[in-house]
């Protein structure tokens, strides 16, 4: 005859591994939501802060096969560099726009950007901006062609550009757009005058 | 620096190495096809004692193609024909009516393949033009191309033999002790009705016409050393003993590179002609754009650099394709290669799937690097060269425009355009009215390389002639 309490105590201890067994599959599953979701989460950038500055950005449309200087009233922290990277980031936003005349991903975004005196700027793009970038002479070189010239126009005193990827240097952009010289802004922009 | 020098003689190594090796082998089999839009050459393989042909391939520079593959059954639409084959079946559907091959049809990596046997038949019902496959040398006449011979000899002394033909011609031409060969691996020369002619001439014998794995060769007998030259706007080969030469004076000069017959031995046939250097671009693994689920970027530049070479042939310009096939070379190579052969242009070609009609671009300069005395940079070899490829930029765009097709012209920061020294332009082919189906039109691309072709005609005189 086995005592009362020793039953007890076992079907206690049952329980209690069940129990356990539930929470710990529980929270195997939570930390996987949370792992998928940091992996698709878009990056956020903190929300400038300083006073709305007009700025002029070069919008690249594919139809038209040029850019189209269009301003805008953002506002602009101090410093050099996150002013030019604010500027990108907003000119990005607006080709992940719905409908956006020249689309790039939604995933695409300005890593950093360096500005090394004298005269010169390194834009570092995440992967995503070039691997989902859609491949082509026009597209890429516009893409390249409203990066240059928007940062030029509104970030006084760079000369010539380097874009890397992923913070490396990359052969092209998605295929054909040369990313291994830096670009001379004078002459992209005489390019785009042309 | 001396390692970049190291790596640039490396590049142009690499370039002659592969342009070598991109050339079909004298053992590889092939077939050549002569069409009034495009001559190429394809492989040609051996499956279970039969030789046979990728229809896809052969089809594509004819027509607009398409395919799909179901299990064993493989579709084929060309223009408005459709094909129904099954692997491993002799039985074929097309049109709606049931066609027989002499060996089974093959899909092989998604590739139909067709027994050569059975082309005669079976290709005039897609093709809806008459069909002359001469088998046993692998030569495929689509309607009235075949280019006719004549023969005229002149006794005097010396003799001269004159070859009229009813087209230009550019063959290879090779010399040996008695003989002068002429190897036509891209005209559709036929055969002059008899294989040997005899002359009554002490000096030049006869004259014998043979075809061999996709090529034609007339072959010259004589009993002196002979030489060839152009006339007639490459229409006239003639033909003639090699005048008696004085010994060089020069100490250690090689008397044989004294001889006329030297510069013909060496093959230079294209003296005081253009070279054109054409760059279908992507190729092999590197597949360009993907232009559809199915079409890469990298199979509609090459059916569109075959198109413009013979434009450009038939306009008089000597033309090297980069790649004639699906095979892979470096930018560097590229680049290399167009220098090395020292062509007068460089034409680059890409397609995209987005856009109207052809976007022409000259290269965007980078910062540029250090220049020594003549030597310039890699990275802006063009910058000498970039007033004249802007010429002939303009001279496409007002092409185009009259032809009323869309185009643009542009700057891009696209290799190997900044790496060539001579006149570059690249030319983007985007689709036109009928969508994206026009980038494997046989005319849309016509319209576009024709365009092309008379507009480097028309700035000929500002290009760099072959030396």
């Amino acid at each position: 005859m086995i005592p009362r309490y020793l039953l007890i105590g076992v079907a206690a201890l049952l329980v209690l591994v069940v129990a356990m067994g539930i929470y710990a599959r529980h929270m195997r599953r939570q930390a996987g939501e949370l792992e998928s979701l940091a992996a698709n989460a878009l990056p956020v950038a903190p929300p400038a802060s300083g006073p709305t500055e007009t700025v002029t950005l070069y919008v690249a449309d594919d139809a038209a096969g040029m850019l189209r200087a269009r301003s805008a009233q953002i506002p602009l922290p101090g410093g050099r560099q996150q002013r030019a990277e604010e500027l990108l980031r907003t000119l990005l936003r607006i080709y992940q726009q719905p409908g956006a005349a020249h689309p790039l991903a939604p995933a695409a975004d300005i890593r950093s950007i360096y500005l090394v005196d004298p005269g010169a700027a390194v834009i570092d793009l995440n992967a995503a901006f070039a691997d989902q970038h859609r491949s082509g002479i026009l597209s890429e070189q516009l893409t390249v062609n409203s990066l240059v010239e928007t940062l030029a126009a509104n970030v006084p005193g760079i000369q010539r550009v380097n874009i890397l990827v992923e913070g490396k240097t990359r052969d092209t952009l998605a295929g054909h757009a040369d990313l291994t010289e830096s670009f001379d802004v004078v002459t992209v922009v005489q390019a785009g005058n042309q | 620096m001396p390692s970049t020098t190291t790596n640039k003689l490396l590049a142009i190594l690499l370039a002659s190495v592969t342009l070598l090796s991109a050339a079909p082998s004298a053992d590889e089999k092939h077939i050549s096809v002569y069409s009034p839009v495009a001559i190429y050459t394809l492989p040609v393989l051996d499956r279970g004692g039969h030789e046979y042909v990728g229809l896809l391939e052969l089809l594509e520079p004819l027509g607009r193609v398409s395919t799909a593959t179901d299990g064993r059954r493989w579709k084929l639409r060309y223009n408005a024909v459709d094909a129904e084959f099954v692997a491993g079946k002799t039985r074929a559907r097309i049109r709606g009516h049931n066609f027989d091959f002499m060996a089974p049809f093959l899909i092989e990596n998604s590739r139909g393949l067709v027994p050569l046997s059975s082309l005669s038949a079976f290709l005039p019902r897609f093709l809806g033009a008459p069909v002359n496959f001469r088998e046993s040398a692998r030569r495929l006449f689509v309607g009235d191309v075949g280019i006719q011979i004549g023969f005229q000899l002149d006794a005097s002394n010396p003799p001269r033999l004159a070859l009229n033909f009813s087209a230009p011609v550019n063959p290879t031409i090779s010399t040996e002790p008695g003989k002068l060969r002429m190897v036509f691996k891209r005209d559709p020369v036929v055969s002059p009705g008899s294989q040997s002619i005899s002359f009554d001439n002490k000096v030049i014998t006869h004259a014998s016409y043979s075809e061999n794995n996709g090529d034609a060769e007339l072959e010259v007998a004589a009993n002196e050393p002979l030489m060839a030259s152009f006339s007639n706007n490459r229409r006239t080969i003639v033909v003639s003993a090699v005048p008696p030469v004085a010994t060089p004076s020069v100490a250690g000069q090689n008397p044989a590179q004294a001889t006329p017959a030297a510069n013909v031995a060496s093959g230079n046939n294209n003296v005081h002609r253009v070279l054109a250097v054409v760059d279908p671009a992507h190729g092999g693994e590197e597949r360009g754009a993907a232009l559809t689920d199915k079409l890469a970027e990298k199979d509609v530049t090459l059916g569109f650099a075959r198109l413009l070479r013979h434009e450009l042939e038939t306009r008089g310009f000597a033309v090297a394709l980069l790649r004639d096939g699906d095979t892979s070379s470096t930018l560097d190579q590229r680049a290399a290669a167009a220098n090395v052969a020292r062509a007068g242009i460089y034409i680059s070609l890409h397609a995209v799937s987005q856009g109207s009609g052809a976007c022409v671009y000259t290269a965007l300069l980078p910062v540029e690097g250090t220049s020594k005395g003549a030597f310039h940079a890699w990275n802006a070899a063009q910058s000498p060269a970039l007033p004249v490829s802007r010429i002939v930029s303009a001279a496409i765009v007002a092409e185009m425009q009259k032809r009323e097709f869309p185009v643009q012209a542009s700057s891009a920061s696209l290799r190997p355009l900044n790496n060539v020294f001579m006149p570059a332009v690249a030319v983007e082919l985007a689709p036109g009215a009928d969508g994206i189906a026009d980038l494997t039109s046989a005319n849309y691309q016509q319209r576009a390389a024709s365009a092309i072709a008379d507009a480097v005609v028309s700035v000929r005189d500002r290009l760099g002639v072959q030396p």
